[in-house]
């Protein structure tokens, strides 16, 4: 199996599905493209199943199995062809590599394809160096950046070094933490709407950190986080950028960044 | 039904077994008996000397005060040369304990000793302990015919003397220390595990201390030479 | 303690608009968390620790019943009495008699969250009984008619300067102008007047972090000294236990003390851990006369045979609290009961009912903090959603969340429908977006808008551009 010695398949062609996840895909096609750049110069042949759609968080965090359930299932039944389902968000690829064997632990049609899923799904940035050995990347980037760790790929992945790592190799990037980057920006999901007031607080905190820390760009690998921090940023018109890491590692910021006009 | 009958009845439901479940039963007992230690840290695992080294730095560490002397008949003049330092009253609150009455007290002329359990008035209090435990500075005293617990609390001030060879590495080999002494499963009324004065961070976390039980802990160790279970202090707990 | 967990949302409200509480809660975000951190750092063994304090706990709980009936007859053994106790109304009862047969009229009690959960102290009031709280937080927020914010620091969310006005109110024996203004005169105030009290108190009430099944003991851990002087004065000593504090022996103890300190306040050891087992014997200069423990069931026995038995393991240390960005949002109170932050927001419907406290395992981002710290490793976001499963089977959730999950969930099932819809939907509104790159309003987004503004959507999909890419059309 390929992942029990990853490294050593370094330089072997991998069949990737890429997931898009359905923000991206709404939201900032420019992340998934970004995503597709580094894949394929890390020597991944990337394809993106049409039958795709979302993770099903949104259901199974309102306890709703029956609909993430069926979420799941179609989501295996997309990917479970490829050597790997790489999602540039460390929320959704959690969501398929930790939850989807517990989710369809009970049905014995569905367990052992989850389980063959979960164990090939990985975030964006960790696949790179975890799987793929990428310790450096061709890009420039002028500019200071701060880096938000999301929540699930921090905690349930242990996406923490990974993205570092690669930012580290950004020639002209210079990384400033901020305080607390491993605290939630208070996104969760539809937690940011049912509990908007609680929301602002924690996004109002993380903001404040991000501004001391000096960086004129932000960096994150889930978009989730990046809308509900630059969206703040911009309310409270703290000059700092919001991008998702996988645009400054492709070398792919020609884009305005997240909430800013269209340079027309 | 009784209160008992009903709450072990209902736990039995949840667990979905009926009363006088042999495997179980035998799961319980096994664990009883075999009494497993968990994972031992490395650093109370030490030989004698490194273990009264580590404990007089972990109690310091936590706000005792610690002064070594070589022999028992010292302790009188330790006592009474800290009191002094702290400008305390020459008087105190012993346990009426027959190791601390075979010292030479005498020595001190200006020193008042009286024994007994503590009362509202002792300002200061000095008892012996059973064991001393290097993992984290923690004194074990032990309740007893010699050893009234309120002197570990009402004082202001509570002095305790303790010889190096009773200073074990962690916490279990207090224990088995306890059952040699009191049989399995057996424990005097209370047992005390104190690691420095009292504290309190009740307000805005700021660390205070002497918030309601001694505002001072001071420590009188005797150096009294290897003690019998102290060539090996490395096997412990393995 | 009557709950008000139902109106979570405006007590969050209530706290967000509190200045003096926000200030409060800096003092945790920073204390706790860095000297947590820390003395799990020192302690190379500290995640095996971990691995075997919750071990020993999920043997004790598969063996409840077996364990409660050892340590009960050790209790015996030793000349102690266990009053067995279903609800919160037995338990009073149970305390109440035995207080009368003592013929109380104070009693003085240490920090116990199993008190606060039978709602001892008003129960006693009505009785003619007075309870004198003498944990110094604990004190504090009893002058203030308060439930408590923080199960190891009750009065975590008040300021020197509002605890300095209590006791100028509280204690008019002192003269007015006595300097007031530090910590350090507070405490020596507090250890003046709590002094008199511990010496004449009857009875004295303490709950017990573990009860141990070898020898029949209950053990207290405490940094102030209080529970221990309020345990070996009175005639009489009271333990309130619930269930599942029961551990098998002085060993598993050990292990479990080396990780409640640490989580708890990032001390290595805490100062005065006691080991009680029993009345004063024969030999005893002193020490209580009588020694009671109630044991409560209160709804645990209930939890231990469904999903949410792990929460059994918790050992009240407050790291997941002090942990959680939610808990650092809005402090204690707005969880509405006696246990905040998210070891609260499994507890609490467990114990209440999730009509009653559904809010609370809703209220959180599942952000992971509170699991990656709880040295009992209870998985809190997992029993949270479980929660949430509960309510939604049961037709608890909104109907405007239900019906929107519905209609999503609807398009999601159908990928072609689906990515048609989308397609349009960001066409339309990248275009509005396009000229600001965001919408300050949006219909149907005020949860959102209210607070930040909603970034524009380029325009495209990713799915779209990429069928353009695949048929050779230009990205």
């Amino acid at each position: 199996m390929p992942q029990d010695s990853p490294l050593e398949s370094a330089y072997a062609p991998a069949r990737v599905g890429l997931f898009v996840t359905c923000l991206v895909d709404a939201m900032r096609p420019s992340v998934g493209f970004a995503a597709v750049k580094l894949l394929e110069d890390a020597g991944c042949a990337v394809e993106v199943p049409r039958a795709q759609t979302c993770c099903g968080q949104p259901a199974y965090n309102s306890g709703d199995r029956a609909d993430s359930q069926a979420l799941a299932r179609q989501t295996i039944e997309a990917f479970e062809g490829f050597d790997y389902v790489v999602a540039p968000s460390g929320s959704c690829a959690a969501m398929i590599r930790e939850h989807y064997p517990a989710l369809l632990a009970e049905d014995p049609a569905w367990s052992a394809r989850a389980q063959h899923v979960a164990a090939r799904t990985y975030e964006l940035t960790s696949f790179l160096t975890d799987v793929r050995g990428v310790s450096a990347l061709a890009a420039r980037f002028e500019g200071t950046v701060t880096y938000h760790d999301g929540c699930s790929g921090l905690r349930e992945l242990g996406v923490r070094e990974q993205p570092r790592q690669l930012l580290a190799s950004v020639r002209g990037l210079t990384l400033n933490e901020m305080r607390d980057s491993d605290v939630c920006c208070g996104f969760g999901g539809t937690f940011c709407v049912k509990f908007s007031d609680i929301s602002n607080t924690m996004v109002s905190d993380k903001i404040d950190g991000i501004a001391k820390s000096g960086a004129r760009t932000l960096l994150a690998g889930d978009l989730g986080c990046l809308l509900n921090m630059a969206g703040k940023l911009k309310r409270t018109g703290v000059p700092v950028e919001a991008r998702h890491v996988a645009e400054v590692l492709a070398e792919m910021t020609d884009d305005p960044a997240i909430g800013e006009a269209a340079k027309d | 039904m009784s209160g008992r009958d009903a709450i072990l009845g209902a736990v039995r439901r949840s667990l979905k077994r009926a009363a006088g479940d042999a495997a179980a039963l035998a799961a319980v007992e096994a664990r009883l008996d075999t009494r497993e230690r968990g994972p031992v840290p490395a650093r109370a695992q030490i030989d004698a000397k490194a273990r009264v080294d580590l404990f007089q730095a972990m109690a310091e560490e936590h706000s005792a005060t610690l002064t070594r002397v070589a022999v028992a008949q010292d302790v009188p003049g330790a006592v009474a040369t800290y009191l002094k330092k702290h400008n305390l009253p020459q008087r105190l609150r012993a346990a009426p304990d027959p190791e601390i009455d075979a010292l030479p007290w005498d020595t001190q002329s200006l020193l008042t000793v009286e024994r007994g359990r503590a009362e509202a008035s002792d300002e200061t209090s000095l008892t012996g302990a059973f064991a001393g435990i290097a993992e984290t500075g923690t004194l074990m005293l032990l309740s007893g015919e010699a050893a009234p617990t309120t002197l570990n609390f009402l004082p202001d001030t509570h002095i305790v003397m303790i010889k190096a060879s009773q200073v074990v590495g962690p916490y279990e080999d207090a224990w088995d220390l306890v059952r040699a002494k009191h049989g399995p499963g057996e424990l005097p009324r209370t047992v005390n595990f104190i690691t420095g004065p009292s504290r309190t961070a009740d307000i805005e976390q700021t660390i205070q201390l002497g918030a309601h039980g001694p505002r001072r802990l001071h420590i009188v160790l005797v150096e009294d030479g290897p003690g019998e279970e102290s060539e090996d202090g490395t096997g412990d707990g393995a | 303690m009557r709950s008000i967990a139902h109106s979570f949302k405006d007590n969050a409200k209530a706290a967000l608009a509190d200045p003096q509480l926000r200030r409060a809660l800096d003092n945790i975000k920073t204390g706790f968390i860095t000297k947590r951190a820390a003395a799990a750092a020192r302690l190379p063994e500290f995640e095996a620790l971990r691995d075997a304090a919750r071990d020993i706990k999920n043997h004790t709980l598969d063996h409840l019943d077996l364990y409660l009936e050892r340590y009960a007859e050790n209790v015996q053994a030793g000349g102690g009495h266990v009053h067995w106790c279903a609800t919160a109304e037995d338990a009073r009862a149970a305390v109440l008699e035995i207080c009368r047969r003592a013929g109380a009229k104070t009693v003085t009690k240490g920090k116990s969250m199993i008190s606060e959960e039978i709602a001892l102290n008003d129960y006693l009031e009505a009785n003619g009984i007075t309870p004198v709280e003498t944990d110094l937080g604990e004190y504090i927020i009893q002058l203030r008619h308060e439930p408590p914010s923080h199960i190891i620091a009750p009065a975590v969310h008040l300021t020197k300067d509002a605890i300095e006005a209590d006791f100028r109110k509280a204690h008019p024996q002192f003269p007015k102008d006595r300097p007031l203004s530090e910590p350090r005169h507070l405490v020596d105030e507090a250890r003046q007047v709590l002094r008199s009290r511990f010496l004449a108190a009857d009875v004295g009430i303490t709950g017990a972090n573990f009860l141990i099944a070898e020898t029949g003991s209950s053990v207290i851990v405490t940094n102030e000294g209080n529970g221990d002087l309020t345990q070996v004065i009175p005639k009489v000593h009271i333990v309130v236990a619930s269930l599942e504090k029961v551990i098998p022996n002085l060993y598993d103890l050990s292990t479990i003390l080396r990780v409640l300190a640490r989580s708890a306040t990032g001390q290595e050891f805490t100062t005065y851990t006691t080991v009680s087992s029993g009345p004063k014997r024969p030999e005893d200069p002193d020490g209580p006369e009588e020694y009671h423990v109630i044991l409560l069931d209160n709804g645990r026995s209930r939890m231990l045979g469904g999903e949410f038995r792990e929460v059994l393991r918790c050992i009240r240390c407050g790291a997941c609290m002090n942990h959680c960005p939610v808990y650092h949002a809005i402090g204690g109170h707005a969880y509405g009961w006696v246990y905040p932050g998210p070891i609260g927001a499994v507890l609490t419907p467990g114990l209440l009912g999730v009509e009653e406290a559904g809010a609370l395992p809703n209220a959180s981002t599942f952000c992971g903090r509170c699991e990656s710290v709880c040295p009992m490793r209870i998985p809190l976001p997992k029993l949270m959603r479980h929660w949430r499963e509960r309510e939604f089977e049961r037709h608890l959730t909104p109907a405007p969340v239900r019906y929107g999950l519905a209609a999503w969930a609807f398009l999601a099932r159908r990928p072609a429908l689906y990515h048609w819809l989308l397609g349009l939907e960001m066409r339309v509104l990248g275009a509005l977006g396009r000229r600001k790159g965001r919408f300050a309003w949006l219909p149907f987004a005020g949860g959102w808008t209210r607070h930040r503004d909603f970034p524009a959507p380029q325009g495209r999909t990713f799915q779209s551009l990429w069928a353009e890419r695949k048929t050779g059309g230009a990205p």
